[in-house]
C-alpha cells in the first residue's frame, strides 16, 4: 500500500495488525474494529494505536474510544462509495483530533473531497499508486483555490470570503 | 461459453470521438461492412480478446459481440434493432450525421 | 450589486436579469475546465481507466451514447441570457452538427461532441458564465425551477435566488459527490407548481406562514424511473435561515443509508419507501439538531446579494389591455391562434409571457437549430430584456414581452419556424431522445412523437381537445416523464420488437399522480391510433371545462380500458 500525505507519497509510520497477532507493547499499530474494545481495555495510556473501520460504522461505536485513538482508518470498498466522506465528517464533529485516513482505491481527483471532509491521509494499493503518481495527487490538491461550502476543511470558503469583503 | 447461434461481429466505441467502430482484419473500422465476422465460438472468443486488448491501449471502450446475419452482398447486419441503430445512426434528422452518409441497410 | 457588476451589465447593454458571476464563481468554473482538461489527458494516457474516469466525465456532463458522446450543458433553473443562447448556437456550429436538444430538466444536450474537444467546449461555455458541472453523475444535479419565475401572477416568491443559492452550495460538495445515485432538486414559488417538485428527490415549495414569514415546505423521495413515487413532506415549514442545514441533513442521511447494493434501488425515493417517511424524518431531524449551527448559519447578506440579480428589469407602466394586440388578432387569425394558445398572463399589466414551442408538427421535440437559437436570442433582446427560459416541457419562454409587441414577435418567430401554436396541446409532446440517440433506451421515442403530432396536425382540432400532456419515454428511466403524462407512453422491447405501453392519468403538479397502465404494449404503428381513440372518447364523454385528466379522474380508468377492448373486438388493429 502507498500512503499520500500533503500531495506526496510518504513512508507509513503505522502498521496494520493482523487479527491473530497479539497486541504489541510499542510502535504505532492499527487494529480491526472487533478488537478495539479489548485494545482500549488492556492498553496503557502510552500506547499509540488506531483502528480501521468499515465505512458503514456508526460513530457511536467509536465515541468511547475516541480520546484514546490516534488514528482512524476508514475503508472505501469502492472509490465511488462516498459513505466514508460522511463518516469522516461525523468523527470530526465528535471532536476526533487524530489522523483520519481514507483507505481504498481512491482516485487522485477525490483528494479535495477527502481533505474537505477532514481526512489527513489517503492509503491506496500499489498498482493504483503506479498509475496515479505524486504529480497527479499534488495537482488535485491544488486544482481549486476555494470551495463553495462552509464548515469543511481544506480550501477557503467562497462564502466566507464574500462575507469578509462585504464587511471590509 | 454461451451457445454460438449466429455469426458475430465485434462492436465498440472509439475513445476520442465516441464513434461506433467494428473490429476489422487490420484494426477498427467505421464501416460495418469491413467488420471481421466470427463463424464459430472460438473465432468469437478470439475476436473479443483481440478487441479488449485495445481497451487497455486506451483506444476503445464498451467492447462487445453482436449477432449478425450475412446479407446477399456479404455485409453483416446486426440482428437486434439496437445494434442496427448503432450501424445506421439516428432514424431522425436524416439530413445530417452519419445517417446521411450511410447507405440504407 | 457591486460597481463592477453594474458596469458589466451596462457594457453588455442589457439589464441584470439573472445571476452574474463574481471573481470567485469565474475562478471556480475556470479551474473546473482546467481540471477536466487534465482528466481527459490522463484518460488518454491511461493514467485513469475508463471506470475511474467515468464518474468525473459524468460530473462534467459527458455521456457516451449510442453513436457518439453527448454533452449536457447546465442551464441553471432554466434561465439564460441572449449572449449565452448565442454561445450555445456557436458551439453547436463549431463542435457539433448545428443543433441542440433542450431537456426535461431545463438543460441543453449536444449529441455529437468529441471527447478531445470537450475541454475546449467547456472553456467556451465558461467565457459566458456557463458550464456542464454535475449535469450527470451520482451527485446533486441542476436545480430546476418554475419557468415562469419572477413573472407569474400566482407567484409568492421568485424561486430562482433559492435555486442559485443551492446551485453554489451543491457545486463540488466535498461530502456529497459520491452519492448512491443521482439527486435532483426542484424549487417552486407559486400557487401552481410548474416545476414538478412532487416527483423530485427533493422538492422545495416556497410558502408563507401565518405571520407572513417566508419558508419552505420540503418534500423528499419523489421520482420517476423504474419505480415512480410521489414525494412526501419531510419538513412542513423550514425557515429560510435553516434551509441549507436542513438540506445537508437530508443529504447526509441519504449518503449514509441510501442503498448501494442495487443500482435500481439506490435513489432516495427507495430509502423513503423502504424505511417510511416517519423514520426518515426522524433521522433528518436528529442530524439537523446535531449540526453546528454556528457554521451552518444562514447568511442573509449572501442570499440578498444573490436575490438582487433577479430584481425585476425596468418594466414600463402600461395599460392593462393592448389595442395593438386586439387589432392584430382580428386581422390575422393565425396570430390570434398563437396569442390564445402560447401566451400566458404576466403579473404586470400590458405584459405577457410567451411560450415558444419547440414542437413543430412532425418535428423532433425540444430540438433547435443554431439558427433558431440565434433568432431566439435576438427576439429576447428586441422583446424582453435579453432573457430566456427553458421549460422542463422542452419549450423556450420569453418572459417579458409587451402585449403591444406580440404581433411583431410572432412574425419574427414564424419566419424561423418557431411559431407553432400548440403550447400545452396534444402535439406539445414531451419526449426523451430515445433509441435514436441514447444508449440506455429500449425503443425509439422521437418517431412516436412525430407520428402523434402529425395525426393531430389540425390546429382547430387540437384547440377543441384543449390542454393534454402527452409524454414519451424510450425506456424505463423515464426521462420523458411519461409517468406524469395525462397520456404516457413507454417504449420497451417485446420479442425483439419495439413495443409501447400506454399509461393514463399522470399529473406532475401539486395534485401529482402516477399514470396507470392501459393494457398490453402496442406497436409503433398502432400508437397514433390508440391515442386518437382515447382522445375521441374523452371528447365524447367530457363535461364542461374538463381537461383530459379531469374526465379520466371522473369516469375512471376502467372505462378507458374498455375503449381499447371494444376497438379490438371491432377488429381494429389494436
Amino acid at each position: 500500500m502507498a500512503l499520500i500525505s500533503d500531495g506526496r507519497f510518504i513512508e507509513d509510520a503505522w502498521r496494520r495488525l493482523a487479527d491473530e497477532e497479539a497486541l504489541p507493547k510499542t510502535g504505532k499499530f492499527i487494529v480491526s474494529l472487533p478488537r478495539l474494545e479489548h485494545a482500549v481495555e488492556v492498553l496503557g495510556p502510552t500506547a499509540t494505536f488506531g483502528v480501521i473501520v468499515p465505512n458503514t460504522t456508526e460513530p457511536s461505536a467509536l465515541i468511547a474510544a475516541l480520546p484514546r485513538l490516534e488514528l482512524i482508518s476508514i475503508t472505501f470498498p469502492a472509490f465511488a462509495d462516498g459513505r466514508g466522506f460522511s463518516l469522516a465528517r461525523l468523527l470530526r464533529r465528535a471532536a476526533f483530533k487524530g489522523e483520519l485516513r481514507a483507505s481504498g482505491r481512491l482516485v487522485a481527483d477525490q483528494y479535495p473531497h477527502a481533505i474537505g471532509c477532514g481526512f489527513d491521509t489517503i492509503e491506496i494499493p500499489d498498482d493504483l499508486a503506479e498509475r496515479q503518481d505524486e504529480e497527479q495527487w499534488r495537482a488535485a490538491l491544488n486544482a481549486y483555490s476555494m470551495s463553495y461550502q462552509r464548515g469543511y476543511a481544506g480550501r477557503g470558503s467562497i462564502l466566507e470570503a464574500r462575507r469578509k469583503a462585504v464587511r471590509s | 461459453m454461451p451457445v454460438f447461434k449466429h455469426p458475430q461481429i465485434l462492436i465498440a466505441s472509439n475513445l476520442i470521438d465516441g464513434d461506433v467502430v467494428f473490429l476489422g482484419p487490420s484494426g477498427w473500422e467505421r464501416d460495418h461492412r469491413r467488420a471481421r465476422v466470427a463463424q464459430s465460438a472460438d473465432e468469437a472468443a478470439a475476436l473479443e480478446a483481440s478487441g479488449k486488448r485495445d481497451i487497455s491501449a486506451n483506444r476503445v471502450v464498451d467492447v462487445y459481440l453482436a449477432d449478425v446475419e450475412i446479407g446477399r452482398d456479404g455485409a453483416p447486419t446486426p440482428l437486434h434493432y439496437r445494434e442496427r441503430m448503432r450501424v445506421k445512426g439516428p432514424s431522425v434528422r436524416l439530413d445530417l450525421g452519419k445517417q446521411a452518409e450511410k447507405p440504407a441497410l | 450589486m457591486t460597481a463592477i457588476d453594474l458596469h458589466v451589465a451596462q457594457r453588455q447593454n442589457a439589464p441584470m436579469t439573472t445571476y452574474r458571476y463574481d471573481a470567485y464563481d469565474a475562478a471556480f468554473v475556470s479551474e473546473r475546465v482546467a481540471e477536466f482538461r487534465e482528466q481527459v489527458r490522463r484518460r488518454l494516457s491511461g493514467a485513469l481507466t475508463e471506470e475511474e474516469f467515468r464518474p468525473f466525465r459524468l460530473m462534467n456532463g459527458l455521456y457516451l451514447q449510442l453513436h457518439a458522446y453527448m454533452l449536457r450543458v447546465a442551464i441553471p433553473y432554466g434561465t439564460l441570457t441572449a449572449r449565452q443562447m448565442r454561445r450555445l448556437a456557436d458551439i453547436a456550429d463549431k463542435w457539433d452538427k448545428g443543433y441542440g436538444h433542450f431537456t426535461t430538466r431545463q438543460n441543453l444536450q449536444y449529441n455529437w461532441p468529441k471527447l478531445v474537444d470537450t475541454p475546449d467546449i467547456l472553456e467556451s461555455l465558461a467565457e459566458v458564465e456557463m458550464h456542464a458541472i454535475q449535469t450527470s453523475g451520482n451527485c446533486i444535479r441542476n436545480v430546476t425551477a418554475d419557468h415562469f419565475a419572477g413573472v407569474a401572477p400566482d407567484e409568492i416568491e421568485d424561486p430562482r435566488p433559492t435555486a442559485e443559492f443551492l446551485r453554489q452550495w451543491s457545486s463540488l460538495h466535498s461530502e456529497f459527490s459520491f452519492l448512491p445515485r443521482k439527486f435532483k432538486i426542484a424549487v417552486t414559488g407559486a400557487a401552481h407548481d410548474r416545476a414538478a417538485i412532487m416527483v423530485h428527490d427533493i422538492g422545495l415549495r416556497i410558502v408563507r406562514n401565518a405571520t407572513g414569514e417566508i419558508g419552505y415546505q420540503v418534500v423528499v423521495g419523489g421520482g420517476l424511473g423504474r419505480s415512480p413515487f410521489i414525494g412526501k413532506v419531510v419538513g412542513d415549514f423550514v425557515p429560510r435561515e435553516d434551509l441549507l442545514a436542513f438540506l445537508e441533513a437530508i443529504m447526509r442521511v441519504y449518503n449514509r443509508f441510501g442503498r448501494r447494493d442495487n443500482k435500481y434501488k439506490a435513489r432516495v425515493k427507495i430509502l423513503v419507501h423502504e424505511k417510511g417517511i416517519d423514520e426518515i424524518r426522524a433521522a433528518v431531524e436528529a442530524e439537523f439538531a446535531a449540526m453546528d449551527r454556528s457554521v451552518f448559519s444562514h447568511d442573509p447578506a449572501e442570499f440578498e446579494r444573490i436575490a438582487a440579480f433577479f430584481a425585476p428589469p425596468p418594466f414600463e407602466s402600461l395599460p392593462e389591455a393592448s389595442a395593438l394586440l386586439r387589432a392584430a388578432k382580428l386581422e390575422t387569425p393565425a396570430f390570434a391562434n398563437f396569442a390564445d394558445v402560447n401566451v400566458s398572463a404576466h403579473k404586470l399589466p400590458g405584459y405577457a409571457i410567451v411560450t415558444v414551442s419547440l414542437k413543430p408538427i412532425g418535428g423532433v421535440p425540444g430540438d433547435a437549430t443554431s439558427e433558431q437559437m440565434r433568432v431566439l436570442a435576438d427576439a429576447s433582446e428586441r422583446f424582453g430584456f435579453g432573457e430566456l427560459r427553458v421549460s422542463h416541457e422542452q419549450n423556450i419562454i420569453l418572459p417579458h414581452v409587451k402585449q403591444d409587441d406580440l404581433f411583431a414577435l410572432w412574425r419574427m418567430l414564424d419566419a424561423a419556424g418557431l411559431a407553432t401554436a400548440n403550447a400545452g396541446l396534444v402535439s406539445d409532446i414531451i419526449s426523451c431522445p430515445g433509441l435514436d440517440y441514447c444508449s440506455l433506451a429500449t425503443a425509439r421515442s422521437i418517431p412516436i412523437a412525430q407520428a402523434i403530432s402529425k395525426r393531430f396536425s389540425d390546429m382547430s382540432r387540437q384547440r377543441r381537445i384543449g390542454k393534454l400532456g402527452v409524454k414519451i419515454s424510450g425506456c424505463i428511466n423515464a426521462c420523458g416523464h411519461h409517468h406524469v403524462g395525462a397520456i404516457g407512453i413507454l417504449g420497451l422491447e417485446k420479442k425483439g420488437q419495439e413495443s409501447y405501453q400506454i399509461t393514463l392519468g399522470g399529473d406532475p403538479t401539486f395534485s401529482a399522480s402516477i399514470g396507470e397502465i392501459l393494457g398490453p404494449g402496442v406497436t409503433a404503428e398502432q400508437v397514433p391510433d390508440v391515442v386518437e381513440h382515447l382522445v375521441d372518447y374523452y371528447l365524447a364523454e367530457r363535461e364542461e371545462g374538463e381537461a383530459f385528466i379531469d374526465t379520466w379522474r371522473r369516469i375512471g380508468h376502467a372505462r378507458f380500458k374498455d375503449v381499447l377492448r371494444r376497438e379490438g373486438e371491432d377488429g381494429a388493429d389494436i
